[in-house]
């Protein structure tokens, strides 16, 4: 393609025809200094266009200017890591030549504005991010944040609206959803919390990498039309706080098409089984601009691409709309000239619109054309790489961050009324209300379901599985971040423990306020030294991941919400371990370090207790010992269940094992510990394992026995199932709002 | 024995059917634009979406080319099998009588559920062990099945949602009904879900059975 003069802009930028000041850097987010270096790098004013993609690039959704130089911190090397950090999606070895790649990513800020399809475009986007790397993607997993129910009833509405949004595309493109997690606390009132992670698997042989290669080749785009929605959404939404009239945000939202997806996804895997595609890779955030760059950028080369070409759902777009349009469902790939028109044959298959829409070159420069006139030009170095990174400037805070929450409990309730309470609390009651609204088996893979292993199980086509959970606690992070972040790692490595996993690698999802404020910046690097740590520890790499900053409304920032999601593969799936007790008879044991804190917990927030007041610091190796104990118990097929401790602590892991496997149980703890040892919590550490005497009894120190249609530790708690039942049942059913039928 | 298995655009449990019927027998997979049924001796549509279902589930795979093909395969006697989106598709088509409507609780569910079989006569049941129920999974927004009383005789009712268990509020528990000939059968739990006890049951597979029974013993026939 060769291009005349650049026929708009070298002045600076005015109003558009259409009178909108989409020109103003200031208003697209970018500081004045960041405006004069980009006029010095490119020894003039940019354009609307070019300054519409430097807006884009150089937002902190797309640059992490403010998270770069602290995420070199995590550690990501390993010895089953095929793609780490830098790709679509991580890719992990999971032997037969088969490898999973995954990823986590935030979709907050437009769950926030419209839940419903900010959550559904999250599920698509993740899935798009994994089919980039030549993954079939064959599970899903939200995690996700949110006001109050009792008390707000736009949180209650958000819960709704969001779980049947990611139900609505994830049901509707036949991935399962398979595992979770959803907890409430008043900091997310204005900021809700929408991660999704997915998993995709893949032949090593046919993992493919998003860089451009081979000038000449041509630029494809496939999928859906190109429209005005999700304009400005990277930059104008995700990376600002919240403030009054968010409402008139609402068109930055974009909508998702599942069938659109599916076609598309379906389209992808076949052109790469035909090995028909030289590079890959989704468009997200910024659209064209921030897929196009990233190509040339990792490709070290150039890309030409003429905007005239791409199909557009409205026909009077500005070039700079078309160039930062995040319409969902499209794809951009690299083809050889020679195999362009049976890659237009596939497509036509599957009815997948696709369009030639630019060529590779070797100038290193990103170029958009209409129709010949040169409408930008810039240096893809420049628009990529000399985006200023910041250092945070962290300074812990001098007083309580957070407010405490209304009290639940007034004080003096006997054992039995807190377990019940805790229970019944909408942070650890029942998610079946939630669950139940994602096909969880679609795929024949699942194995274990939610609700029946503390890790979600699949089964591997040689008979090996894959284990993946997904957790992140904010309350615990807030007491001590570096302590809180560490304890995610070990959970999720518990988890994957308890089914008898063990870990390949972890993808993450920082979820924080303004990293601007030295409190928020404090709690970010603690967090990532935190999850650095823990990953060390257990030798656990960072595959990728996702950061979110600027969650944060008037009233405060969020809690600080690392979330982890953690992969492991088990060796006979048939092995796969459970979360209830099975048989009368068998004995309990108490295995790992259990140090319970009452500081972020359940029961602290149900008291009234703000999150504060620091945490334990466990020991790695002891954590990492006792996690690979019990791993090879599960693996052995010795034990009847394993469940590890985390919120509600001993006393509510217990009920659960009894509710999971519908049989009670009679434990004795130690009396002096009271309600600390009862109900503090000690999250990724410690666990209750249930099995033969002899073989619980080398795992730790066996308090009691399963039988009975009671959880009974004597002098403190006596509930029968069918009351602890009824509690948990409730719990979070009671804030279900009526449906709204749309979809 | 040897059945086909329909792909539509978007649809999303049709390698599901098919590795289930592979468990009993031969199995290929049908592009809902050929008209070519590869002779096959059963025809299954697959549960999950078609075409987005946007419209209405079913709605706009009825128009598919490959569906006058199943119809004179069903209209010939062929055992054609219609699970979840595949029910609806073929009440759309006017393969089986009623109608899916929305589920009562407007949500999508994903549930086991226990279901009684009505009728140990049909091709689509005869190997199902009498009198057990069986656990297979639901998984729908639109399965609440209808029927006025004089479109549906209660022979071809098939399988119901056992006491206590119907999931959408269908129409006295059906769960599973067959036309007036004997010979199509749309049922909204899944059966190809229900094939492995790995995955959570193999209730699932008499359904699979049956067909392969049926269609050897009209072979000997």
């Amino acid at each position: 393609m060769t291009g005349r003069a650049i026929s708009r802009g070298g002045s600076p930028p005015g109003r558009t025809s259409n009178g909108r000041r989409a020109s103003d850097f200031r208003e697209l987010g970018l500081t004045d200094a960041e405006y004069e270096l980009i006029i010095m790098l490119l020894g003039r004013h940019p354009n609307e266009v070019e300054l519409a993609m430097f807006s884009l690039m150089w937002s902190e959704h797309c640059s992490y200017k403010h998270s770069k130089r602290l995420l070199r911190r995590l550690p990501t090397e390993g010895p089953h890591v095929l793609f780490g950090p830098g790709e679509n999606a991580g890719a992990v070895d999971v032997g037969d030549g088969l490898a999973v790649a995954f990823k986590v990513e935030s979709h907050n800020h437009p769950s926030a504005v419209e839940p419903f399809q900010g959550a559904a475009t999250g599920v698509g986007g993740i899935l798009r991010d994994v089919f980039a790397v030549g993954a079939r993607p064959i599970a899903i997993l939200d995690s996700l944040r949110f006001g109050e129910p009792e008390t707000s009833e736009h949180s209650r509405y958000l819960l709704e609206r969001v779980v049947a949004g990611v139900g609505h595309y994830g049901n509707s493109i036949g991935v399962p959803t398979v595992g979770g997690e959803i907890y409430f606390d008043q900091a997310y009132e204005h900021n809700c919390l929408v991660n999704a992670m997915c998993l995709g698997l893949v032949r090593h042989d046919r993992l493919i990498r998003s860089a451009a290669v081979g000038p000449g080749n041509v630029l494809v785009l496939l999928g859906a039309l190109t429209g005005r929605d999700g304009i400005g959404g990277a930059s104008v939404l995700a990376s600002a706080e919240f403030g009054e009239g968010d409402a008139d945000k609402r068109p930055t939202v974009q909508i998702g098409d599942p069938f659109t997806e599916k076609k598309l996804l379906e389209c992808c895997l076949e052109l790469l089984e035909r090995d028909l595609l030289a590079s890959l890779q989704d468009l997200g955030a910024a659209g064209l601009t921030s897929a196009s760059s990233e190509m040339a950028s990792k490709g070290g080369l150039g890309l030409d691409l003429d905007i005239a070409r791409v199909p557009l759902r409205e026909p009077d777009m500005e070039p700079f709309e078309v160039m930062v349009s995040e319409s969902q469902e499209r794809m951009l790939c690299v083809v050889t000239p020679d195999l362009v028109a049976e890659v237009i044959a596939v497509c036509d298959r599957w009815e997948v619109l696709c369009t030639a829409i630019g060529s590779v070159t070797d100038n290193g420069r990103l170029r958009v054309l209409d129709d010949g006139d040169v409408l930008g030009d810039l240096p893809v170095a420049v628009l990529v790489d000399e985006c200023p990174l910041y250092d945070l400037e962290p300074e812990a805070p001098s007083y309580e961050l957070y407010p405490p929450p209304a009290a639940v409990l007034r004080g003096g309730e006997a054992p039995d009324q807190l377990l019940l309470a805790l229970l019944a609390s909408p942070n650890l009651a029942s998610r079946r209300s939630v669950f139940e609204q994602y096909d969880c088996i679609v795929g024949s893979r699942t194995v274990r379901r939610p609700d029946e292993a503390d890790a979600a199980v699949l089964a591997l086509p040689d008979g090996a599985g894959l284990a993946i959970s997904i957790d992140g606690n904010g309350r615990r992070v807030a007491c001590d971040p570096r302590a809180g972040a560490a304890e995610a790692v070990y959970e999720c490595s518990a988890n994957l423990a308890c089914v008898g996993a063990e870990p390949l690698g972890l993808t993450n999802c920082l979820n924080f306020g303004n990293p601007e404020k030295p409190h928020v910046a404090w709690q970010l690097v603690e967090a990532v030294e935190g999850l650095a740590r823990a990953c060390e520890a257990l030798g656990v790499p960072v595959v990728g991941g996702n950061v979110s900053l600027y969650n944060e409304a008037p009233s405060g920032p969020i809690l600080p919400t690392p979330i982890v999601g953690m992969v492991g593969r088990l060796p006979d799936v048939t092995r796969a371990g459970r979360t209830g007790f099975a048989n009368e008879g068998d004995a309990i044991a108490l295995v790992g370090p259990f140090a319970p804190s009452l500081n972020g917990s359940e029961l602290a927030k149900l008291r009234g207790v703000a999150p504060a007041g620091g945490l334990p610091v466990m020991e790695p190796g002891a954590v990492r010992d006792a996690h690979a104990a019990v791993r090879d118990a599960v693996r052995s097929g010795a034990l009847s269940s394993a469940h590890d401790i985390s919120e509600g602590g001993l006393a509510v892991a217990l009920a659960e094992c009894c509710l999971a496997g519908d049989i009670g149980a009679t434990v004795k703890v130690r009396i002096e510990g009271g309600v600390l040892e009862l109900f503090g919590e000690a999250p990724g550490s410690a666990f209750v394992v249930s099995g033969a005497e002899q073989v619980v009894a080398a795992l730790g120190r066996i308090i009691g026995r399963v039988g009975g249609r009671s959880l009974v530790i004597p002098g403190s708690i006596d509930v029968a199932l069918s009351e602890l039942r009824a509690a948990r049942d409730g719990g979070l059913l009671q804030y279900a709002s009526s449906p709204v039928w749309s979809e | 024995m040897k059945f086909g298995v329909v792909r539509f655009p978007g649809s999303c449990d049709d390698v599901d059917a098919l590795l289930a019927a592979e468990r009993v027998g031969e199995a290929v997979m049908l592009w809902y634009a050929d008209r070519d049924l590869q002779g096959v001796d059963a025809v299954i549509i697959p549960g999950g979406f078609s075409y987005g279902d946007y419209l209405r589930p079913g709605a706009i795979a009825r128009f598919a080319p490959v569906l006058e093909a199943v119809s004179e395969f069903a209209r010939d006697g062929g055992l054609v099998l219609g699970i979840c989106n595949g029910f609806q598709v073929l009440c759309e088509a006017g393969l089986l009588p009623g109608a899916l409507l929305p589920n009562l609780s407007l949500r999508f569910v994903c549930r086991q559920v226990w279901l009684d079989v009505i009728s140990e006569y049909s091709p689509f049941t005869r190997s199902c062990p009498l009198g057990e129920p069986l656990s297979i999974p639901v998984k729908h927004t639109t399965g609440r099945y209808y029927a006025p009383d004089h479109g549906l005789a209660d022979t071809q009712v098939l399988l119901r949602y056992a006491p206590g268990q119907n999931p959408n509020g269908s129409d006295r528990d059906i769960a599973g009904v067959c036309n007036a000939a004997g010979n199509v059968f749309g049922l909204m739990p899944h059966p190809e879900h229900a094939v492995d006890p790995l995955t959570g049951s193999s209730d699932g597979l008499a359904i699979f059975e049956s067909i392969r029974a049926h269609v050897a013993d009209r072979v000997v026939a």
